[in-house]
């Protein structure tokens, strides 16, 4: 084993700038419509729980209000710079409302 | 996607829009249709067209449906009543009658009848063909066919979020979007396809945002259940009896017979009360001391789907509870949403308008798969100018584009000319009917398949313009109702003549682009210029589709 050898760095996998493309695409895809729609309904269940209204106001308001939360969780998908930085911004975020859903055992019924 | 804010969102307005835009352009034409679905079935009903025209008072035609039923629905344990209205002038009759035991169940249907009534007489009108009529058009904008309605709510639901995403990340792109409202440059192709974009999508752009947000709520416990199940703890029948309360009893039978009370003095103190006309009357239990009947408010009288109702002791004719007096405000909210949707409340001519906006929001999606089209021929012109073939994608979009652009319009036309040209006693109507939609289609998009080319666009536009604008002329030859009775001699239903009218419009509408479109000079092909003219796309608007 050289010297040579242990101060060359190890090749970074790099893939071909189309198939890189692609895939950056394709996760930004499955983000924009699963992970989409779970923040969707997760801030749905959220709001149904917590908006200071009558029980079936509360859902009814939160319900109608999923499908904008949807869209602009897609638009984010789509906007910020990477693919990584999509899946944060919407796991973050995901992982919050889930967290409060627990500590106020709401989330197994909705789970169900 | 890397490149800044607006051009990631024109990446996203494209594919978003692109992906399903055949599927919406469907549900678009259909659901337009199903603004007037009504005047359709009627116009799809000649046997009918005749007694169109009475005028009787709701609490006349209350009574004299109350006599026809207790003659015809014996032992039927539920009456549904609708009253005639402006654009129902016949009594609808439909009863539905326990299942014997030991009996094969019927279908989902099998033990309800249902037929139209005479509301001075009571006499069943006399048997029209069987047909489904608009409401063929109206399932099939959010049921599909051929399918499970459960699959085909969520593809259109599907389709509706890549819409929705669609509209908005369109708007986003948008530098000036005043000024493009302005804007039409014609005869300069991808220009002008853009700027016919731009025009159906932004002028209507409140409908097609509303349309598309509304589509949604429709289905909303369907699409996202999250916030029932959480708040409800999974009881979702808990839910629902408290958002929607009106739902009727579910009284158990005494088993005691007991006359049933007149509606007359029923439908009177409810009108009284709440100013406006009952649409609907239904009966649970009729004959039975256990009895209720229900009277609902007519739609109109304001923009909500949801109306009240009071529930009446079908024995002694007592009020016995109130619903929907006072919804809360996201209740009022959720129901002016669907109302907006299916457009009840609209006036002739707000419904003139929707139907307009409709058919721009057909435009908008043709339109934008035709101007992807044009944009992607024109990234390989070098290509196809040195003889090579289209690449695979563009290929399927014009064919596609043919197919469901021109070929829509082709499988309506055949669905009513079916309708005039199958016999009128034909064993299971309806289903060949609707085979002919279908077969028309297929047909149209099959052949479109084999060769998307220009001359397959005039050929599929100039049929979808016979058949459409001929509906008036085939009229003539099989009813008694046709322009000739409706326009000129003033006799007959107002609907069926409108409806020919604007049969014979969409038919010149597409005769006209058919007729633009003739077939390509020599010279285009030398022509130096970038902006090269597309080999296979239309030049003229497809609006009418």
């Amino acid at each position: 084993m050289s010297a040579s050898a242990q101060t060359e760095k190890l090749p970074r996998l790099r893939l071909p700038e189309a198939l890189r493309y692609r895939l950056g695409v394709a996760s930004r895809s499955v983000a924009a419509i699963v992970g989409g729609y779970v923040l969707a309904a997760l801030a749905t269940m959220l709001l149904s729980v917590c908006l200071p209204m009558v029980r079936v106001e509360a859902v009814m308001t939160a319900t109608l209000a999923s499908f904008a939360i949807y869209t602009c969780a897609v638009l984010w998908v789509f906007a910020t710079g990477s693919a990584l930085r999509a899946w944060l911004g919407l796991l973050i975020p995901c992982a919050i409302m889930a967290a409060i859903l627990q500590s106020m055992d709401a989330l197994s019924w909705s789970l169900a | 996607m890397k490149e800044g804010f607006r051009q990631s969102m024109a990446w996203l307005h494209t594919w978003s829009g692109l992906l399903v835009c055949w599927i919406l352009l469907l549900v678009f034409c259909a659901g337009t249709a199903s603004y007037y679905r009504a005047e359709i079935t009627l116009w799809m009903q000649p046997e009918l067209h005749a007694a169109a025209s009475n005028t009787v008072s709701t609490e006349q035609a209350a009574a004299t449906a109350q006599s026809a039923m207790q003659e015809r629905a014996q032992g039927a344990t539920r009456w549904f009543i609708t009253l005639p209205g402006e654009r129902n002038p016949a009594l609808q009759l439909g009863w539905s009658k326990p299942s014997k035991p030991g009996e094969k169940k019927k279908g989902r249907r099998g033990n309800f009848h249902s037929e139209k009534a005479d509301p001075s007489t009571g006499e069943v009108l006399s048997k029209p063909r069987e047909t489904r009529g608009g409401e063929f058009l109206y399932r099939l904008h959010f049921d599909l066919h051929y399918m499970s309605a459960l699959w085909a709510r969520w593809i259109v639901g599907f389709c509706a979020m890549f819409m929705l995403v669609s509209i908005i990340s369109g708007i986003v792109t948008h530098k000036r979007i005043f000024k493009d409202l302005f804007t039409f440059r014609p005869k300069k192709g991808q220009r002008s396809w853009l700027d016919a974009h731009n025009v159906a999508a932004v002028l209507p752009l409140p409908y097609h945002l509303m349309i598309t947000y509304t589509g949604l709520v429709t289905l909303m416990f369907m699409y996202m259940p999250s916030g029932v199940t959480t708040a409800y703890k999974g009881d979702q029948d808990a839910f629902f009896s408290e958002a929607f309360p009106a739902r009727a009893g579910e009284a158990k039978a005494a088993g005691v017979a007991a006359p049933l009370t007149p509606f007359a003095p029923l439908v009177r103190q409810a009108e009284q009360k709440w100013g406006a006309q009952v649409g609907l009357v239904s009966v649970n239990l009729p004959g039975d001391a256990n009895a209720t009947v229900t009277l609902r408010r007519a739609g109109g009288r304001d923009m909500s789907s949801k109306q009240p109702t009071m529930e009446f002791d079908g024995v002694s004719g007592k009020l016995l509870a109130t619903y929907g007096d006072d919804p809360g405000g996201a209740s009022s909210t959720h129901g002016v949403m669907v109302g907006l949707h299916i457009a009840n409340f609209a006036s002739p001519l707000l419904r003139a308008l929707f139907f307009l906006s409709g058919l721009a929001g057909c435009a908008m999606v043709a339109t934008g798969a035709l101007l992807w089209a044009v944009k992607t021929r024109q990234k390989q012109a070098k290509a196809l100018a040195a003889g090579k073939r289209p690449g695979f994608g563009l290929r399927l979009v014009e064919a596609l584009n043919i197919g469901a652009i021109a070929g829509i319009p082709i499988a309506f036309g055949a669905y009513f000319w079916a309708n005039r040209l199958l016999p009128a006693g034909l064993e299971e109507r309806p289903k060949e009917e609707i085979a002919c939609f279908f077969g028309a289609w297929a047909l149209a998009a099959i052949v479109a398949q084999l060769r998307p080319t220009r001359a397959m666009w005039r050929l599929q536009l100039t049929v979808g313009a016979i058949l459409l604008a001929g509906l008036p002329l085939l009229n003539v030859f099989t009813t008694q109702s046709h322009l000739g009775v409706t326009l000129f001699m003033g006799r007959g239903p107002v609907a069926v003549a409108a409806f020919d009218l604007v049969m014979l419009m969409l038919g010149l509408g597409l005769a006209y682009a058919a007729i633009k479109l003739k077939p390509l000079p020599a010279r285009a092909a030398k022509a130096a210029r970038p902006a090269v003219k597309a080999d296979v796309t239309p030049d003229t608007a497809a609006g009418a589709a």
